[in-house]
């Protein structure tokens, strides 16, 4: 049923990068036909794309081409849009969950301590944690990180991609270097490939860190401060089945929703990350497909990173439901 | 002229009275605000003031002063091409709060009147624009952005655009839920009641009511705007260079920091730091002044 | 059994620290129900808190003892409170929906409590749970274990929390204000249910009420707070028989009980006699066959199902029901703020039904209807001062500015008793009675012959109450106005009112004449209302 739901929602998603392929500034079979194109190769991609039918027509075509998986070929690298991004993708998503691990790791304990001791100096440091957070450009985090662990003390190694050169990579089961180098049994391109991974998803964690702190604590304080807590001190229960099983299970839920919007955020920022530090990932490859004007690949790449984010966006849906019995009755 | 036309003397009106009286209180209780009003004015300074304020043109180089450190002549020192980094810093606070107010007022504007129609008299209204609203939030926002710039071409005003598309939402719900909780509330229905239009109830009893948490998401925005048009400008779009922009002299400056020239990125990331972090002490600062029941 | 010496506890706030309780003295004996009854503010509710250590962030006990069987209260240690609260001491709480964990099984939260006072196990806990939720009468205990609050009625959550409360056989109960928020017949069943157990259990208890009558049915012994302090003491007759602080006095005066007339509410040194008014027998209003229907997620709702009565000229007319009862409903579609379904609302001939809500903000009936709202806090615009909120109806529909509206507002002011100096205030800066009044002063502004009072006065305070009622009384003689009053408190509504309409499931059970339906009621429900309503003991027979 949930499902059922995000189907509008990913109808929408394809009209809308449709319309913004439609939107392409000048004559988009020019476009596609490239620099050298004549008057009739630029007539043969016209009608190739399909741009000589009626617009309901081509949004067909286009919707016919997606279930195909076919998104178009990249200009610059001449290759199948979509095998770029499945070759990349595990790239961006083993930096994306690292760093989403790292930042719900330390944020929401570190909210719900500050709510749980209000003035102390946890809190202090979740405040100035919070509001120094948000404000952080994640490109300019990446740079300072780099300038101080890698230029300064050199305890990371250069900021280029996922693996030193002069390790192997793995083999591919997974696409996370991670996790393929541990079903390796390959100790020494494990440890490699963490010391990579540290500063780029410590830069994004310290980014989604902020807003998932800052929830949790405003969370926790209101629980805290419902009737039914005092209600279980009353009753006597002890103030950690207190916490936990009343209040923390409480405040879970705003904390869940705001995580729809940290993954849009994190997402976005991905793509920054991934060029600072040079990480060979979808984000990185859209912004070279940007520089170079690669107009399919930069589609493709928006439409992936969409249908990345409904799916995320079903999970939290899915996570929320188990929390809260309340969803799921009123549309019964 | 007669006695009519002259209007007796009249003291200051309470209410402004009292608004003064009450930004002062809060002023006073609240040094951060304080000093997020501070350095809210200092980026003002700058921004109206750029150019006049820069001992240096900003695009002028000069290969024999390439990548200098910072000196008692070039505080910032100078990047690859001898430019003189304060000079280029202190200039593009105009550009980068231009696109960010641009942008932010774009959506206030657009955001609230849908939002606060919706919330109102909801119907179809309601849902075509939810719809609208959550096809847009589908999308991770700056992704989002950058499709937009793409497809309508690499230019300044069409990232104001796409910053105002992507933040339209905010507004967009924020209102239409302020609205809507206020659409039965006593004081509205007791204002239909006094014989005032829908339109008159809407505009003057329920909008004002939800501007202070308005006033919130504003601030935060720009902040957040300025993140974004930096974001966009350092993975190149929008802003080109020699144009001095700080998103860009970040990106510039990023290839020259594992070489240890650090001042080139350093500094225009610190200011754009510095103009996020005001806004978002602003934001918190106007949550208690605008709300009335702080006042005493 | 419980002994409370000077007990002072204060609250950190904006503005320094703020004295919540001053030197607060009482016992509780073996076996007795004490009575906490003072108005809002007085300190009667932090007083229980304190002793159970339940105080918010912020509030701390300054001074003072409070024993319990030999414990120090004040001094045992957290861990030692833990085991005391729930097991020893119990609580109950108002508003019972929020005083349960929202995502938690009601039984379950049952069960953490037998848990935690080592009263059942992982293996007996759902059976045990099971018991004490059939020993607050709660029917088909073994499925209702498996609920949620929001599944729940709000009688069946205060019982719920009844039996979080009973479950380990504390000795003292402390009830907090346990029937606010809750209809009637509900609010005399949950006492009934607790006085029962109580008795049988033979436990102490503290109720803590703003409503002296509800105090008096079931306490042995009252005492009266005001600002934090304690003013009288003594057992419920005498305290209503012959208060000896003013306070008391006017408290007891205050409350609303059956034969009181509107003028003895007031303290006896500001009574003047009630003035003359004329009721004719020409209808203002005709009311016929009203239904109200709402599309509802599983099918329409009957909000109202064919509602039919009249307003006289000069008459006051009651609506009351419990909650859901349509009675808001009605009044809604009556002040044309709601279209009907189906149905006529004639106002002097004419039938207002015809006129769509939506654009009867410009009809010229518009000025003739008014209404007072329930909540005086939310029905002002928290951003316009006292002055704006009146000038309101006198800008839109007398079409009065400058001057000439300036001083209509300082007419009303006067008319409504609310001092001039206040016009210019916001209403966060007024109290709960002057709010009151800035309301009726706007919605008698254009003059209107027929006023809607949406329980104007459920939010305040009894003294306040009693003065606002004697208000709109002289207002409506004054003013020539009808009034129709939805209240769900038929001793209240008796007091203003010469007809009186009760409405259930959206119907009229009964009308007539106040007199006879509160004497002689001829519904079954009209008698159970009358008879859940609490009845304090009458005041001294000469006033």
């Amino acid at each position: 049923m949930r499902l059922a739901q995000a189907i509008p929602v990913v109808l929408g998603v394809v009209l809308v990068s449709f319309l913004l392929t439609r939107a392409l500034p000048g004559d988009p079979a020019a476009y596609f036909a490239g620099d050298a194109a004549t008057p009739e190769s630029i007539a043969a991609t016209r009608a190739k794309l399909g741009l000589d039918k009626s617009m309901p027509e081509q949004f067909l075509r286009y919707c016919g081409d997606l279930l195909r998986g076919d998104l178009g070929q990249s200009l610059s690298t001449g290759q199948p849009v979509l095998d770029e991004l499945t070759r990349r993708l595990p790239a961006s998503l083993e930096l994306t969950l690292t760093a989403l691990l790292i930042s719900c790791g330390i944020a929401v304990p570190l909210g719900v301590l500050a709510a749980t001791r209000p003035g102390s100096w946890v809190d202090h440091l979740c405040r100035v944690l919070v509001t120094a957070g948000v404000s952080l450009p994640t490109f300019f985090t990446g740079v300072v990180l780099i300038y101080v662990f890698y230029y300064l003390t050199g305890w990371a190694p250069s900021p280029l991609g996922r693996l030193d050169f002069i390790y192997i990579e793995p083999p591919t089961v997974t696409g996370f270097l991670l996790i393929d180098a541990a079903l390796d049994g390959d100790g020494e391109t494990w440890a490699a490939a963490l010391r990579q991974l540290i500063l780029p998803a410590l830069t994004l964690a310290l980014f989604t860190m902020a807003p998932i702190a800052r929830m949790t604590r405003a969370a926790m304080l209101s629980a805290l401060s419902s009737d039914f807590i005092r209600t279980a001190r009353a009753a006597g229960l002890t103030s950690r089945k207190v916490l936990f099983a009343y209040a923390f299970r409480n405040a879970l839920l705003p904390v869940v929703t705001t995580l729809g919007m940290v993954f849009s955020f994190t997402l976005g920022a991905n793509v920054l990350v991934e060029k600072v530090f040079a990480w060979p990932g979808i984000g990185s490859f859209a912004v070279e497909a940007l520089v170079a004007s690669d107009y399919a690949a930069v589609q493709g790449f928006v439409l992936c990173m969409a249908l990345l984010f409904v799916a995320l966006n079903l999970v939290i849906d899915m996570a929320y439901s188990l929390i809260d019995p309340r969803i799921g009755f009123d549309s019964k | 002229m007669t006695d009519a036309t002259i209007p007796a003397p009249k003291p200051a009106s309470p209410r402004r009275q009292g608004s003064f009286d009450h930004i002062v209180y809060v002023l006073k209780d609240n040094p951060v605000t304080m000093l997020a009003f501070a350095m809210f004015a200092v980026l003002i300074f700058a921004a109206v003031l750029g150019p006049a304020l820069a001992p240096y043109d900003p695009l002028a180089t000069d290969a024999a002063i390439a990548l200098q450190p910072p000196s008692a002549a070039h505080w910032f020192g100078t990047d690859n091409l001898g430019r003189d980094v304060f000079s280029r810093t202190i200039v593009a606070t105009r550009l980068d709060l231009l696109i960010s107010v641009a942008a932010v007022a774009i959506s206030f504007v657009v955001g609230s009147a849908l939002g606060a129609a919706a919330g109102y008299w909801g119907g179809w209204l309601d849902v075509a624009l939810s719809r609208v609203l959550d096809t847009i939030m589908a999308f991770p926002l700056f992704v989002l952005a950058m499709g937009i710039v793409a497809a309508l071409g690499n230019t300044i005003e069409n990232i104001v655009y796409a910053t105002a598309i992507i933040n339209v939402p905010f507004y967009a719900r924020l209102v239409r839920a302020e609205v809507n909780i206020r659409r039965e509330a006593g004081f509205a229905l007791a204002a239909r009641l006094a014989g005032n239009s829908d339109i008159r109830v809407l505009a003057l009893h329920i909008f004002p009511n939800a501007l202070p948490p308005m006033m919130v998401q504003v601030s935060l925005n720009l902040g957040w705007a300025i993140l974004n048009a930096a974001g966009l400008s350092f993975i190149g779009l929008g802003v080109r260079p020699p144009t001095a922009e700080w998103g860009i002299m970040v990106a510039e400056g990023a290839n020259f920091i594992v070489s240890g020239e650090w001042w080139l990125a350093i500094f225009p990331g610190l200011c754009l730091m510095f103009a996020v972090f005001t806004f978002n002490l602003l934001g918190d600062g106007l949550r208690d002044m605008v709300d009335p029941r702080r006042r005493t | 059994m419980l002994s409370i010496k000077d007990l002072a506890v204060a609250f950190r706030t904006r503005r320094g620290e703020v004295d919540a309780v001053r030197g607060v003295s009482f016992d509780v004996a073996e076996g007795e129900v004490l009575g906490i009854v003072g108005e809002s503010g007085s300190g009667k509710s932090v007083t229980s808190y304190a002793l159970m250590r339940i105080l918010d962030a912020g509030g701390r006990i300054k001074a003072g003892e409070a024993t319990y069987g030999g414990v120090d209260l004040r001094r045992a240690s957290e861990r030692d409170m833990q085991g005391i609260r729930g097991r020893e001491i119990s609580m109950i709480f108002q508003n019972p929906r929020a005083a349960l964990n929202p995502i938690r099984k009601v039984g379950r939260q049952i069960e953490d409590v037998l848990r935690r006072h080592a009263r059942a196990d992982r293996q007996n806990g759902r059976a045990e749970a099971i018991r004490a939720m059939e020993a607050v009468r709660i029917n088909d205990a073994a499925a209702r274990y498996d609920a949620y609050p929001f599944e729940l009625s709000g009688g069946m959550c205060q019982r719920i929390v009844c039996a979080i409360a009973l479950a380990c056989d504390p000795r003292l109960l402390v009830m907090d204000e346990p029937t606010t928020g809750l209809d009637i017949t509900t609010q005399k069943a949950v006492m009934e249910l607790v006085t029962d157990l109580i008795r049988a259990r033979a436990m102490s208890a503290i109720l803590i009420t703003h409503d002296l009558g509800l105090a008096a049915q079931y306490c042995d012994r009252l005492v009266v707070m005001k600002d934090g302090e304690i003013v009288e003491a003594g057992d419920p007759g005498a305290l209503f028989s012959r208060p000896a602080h003013a306070y008391t006095r006017k408290l007891v005066d205050a409350t609303p009980r059956a034969g009181a007339s509107i003028r003895s509410l007031l303290p006896a040194e500001v009574r003047t006699p009630e003035p003359p008014r004329r009721i004719t027998d020409e209808a203002l209003l005709e009311v016929r066959d009203l239904v109200k229907t709402f599309a509802g997620k599983s099918g329409p709702v009957h909000a109202v199902r064919g509602v039919s009565f009249d307003v006289k000229k000069g008459q006051s007319v009651g609506l009351v029901g419990e909650s859901g009862c349509g009675k808001s409903t009605t009044s809604s579609m009556v002040v044309r703020l709601l279209d009907p379904t189906s149905g006529e609302i004639r106002f002097e001939g004419t039938d207002l039904a015809q006129r769509p809500a939506a654009g009867f903000a410009r009809d010229p009936m518009r000025s003739r209807i008014q209404m007072v709202f329930q909540d005086a806090t939310d029905s002002l615009n928290p951003r316009h001062t006292s002055r704006q909120t009146i000038a309101e109806p006198l800008r839109a529909m007398a079409g009065l500015r400058g001057r000439a509206q300036g001083q209509r507002i300082e007419e009303l002011a006067d008319l409504v008793g609310l001092p001039r100096t206040l016009l210019d205030r916001f209403p966060h800066q007024l109290s709960g009675g002057q709010k009151a009044r800035v309301g009726i002063a706007r919605a008698i502004a254009v003059n209107p012959s027929f006023l809607i009072l949406d329980e104007p006065t459920a939010a305040l305070d009894v003294s306040i109450q009693a003065i606002v009622l004697n208000l709109l009384a002289d207002l409506r003689a004054r003013l020539n106005m009808s009034y129709l009053f939805v209240s769900h408190d038929l001793h209240v509504v008796r007091l203003l009112c010469d007809h009186v309409v009760v409405m259930k499931g959206g119907e009229i059970v009964e009308q007539g004449s106040a007199e006879q339906v509160m004497t002689a009621p001829a519904d079954p429900y009209t008698a159970e209302l009358l008879s859940a309503a609490p009845k304090p003991p009458a005041p001294r027979a000469a006033a």
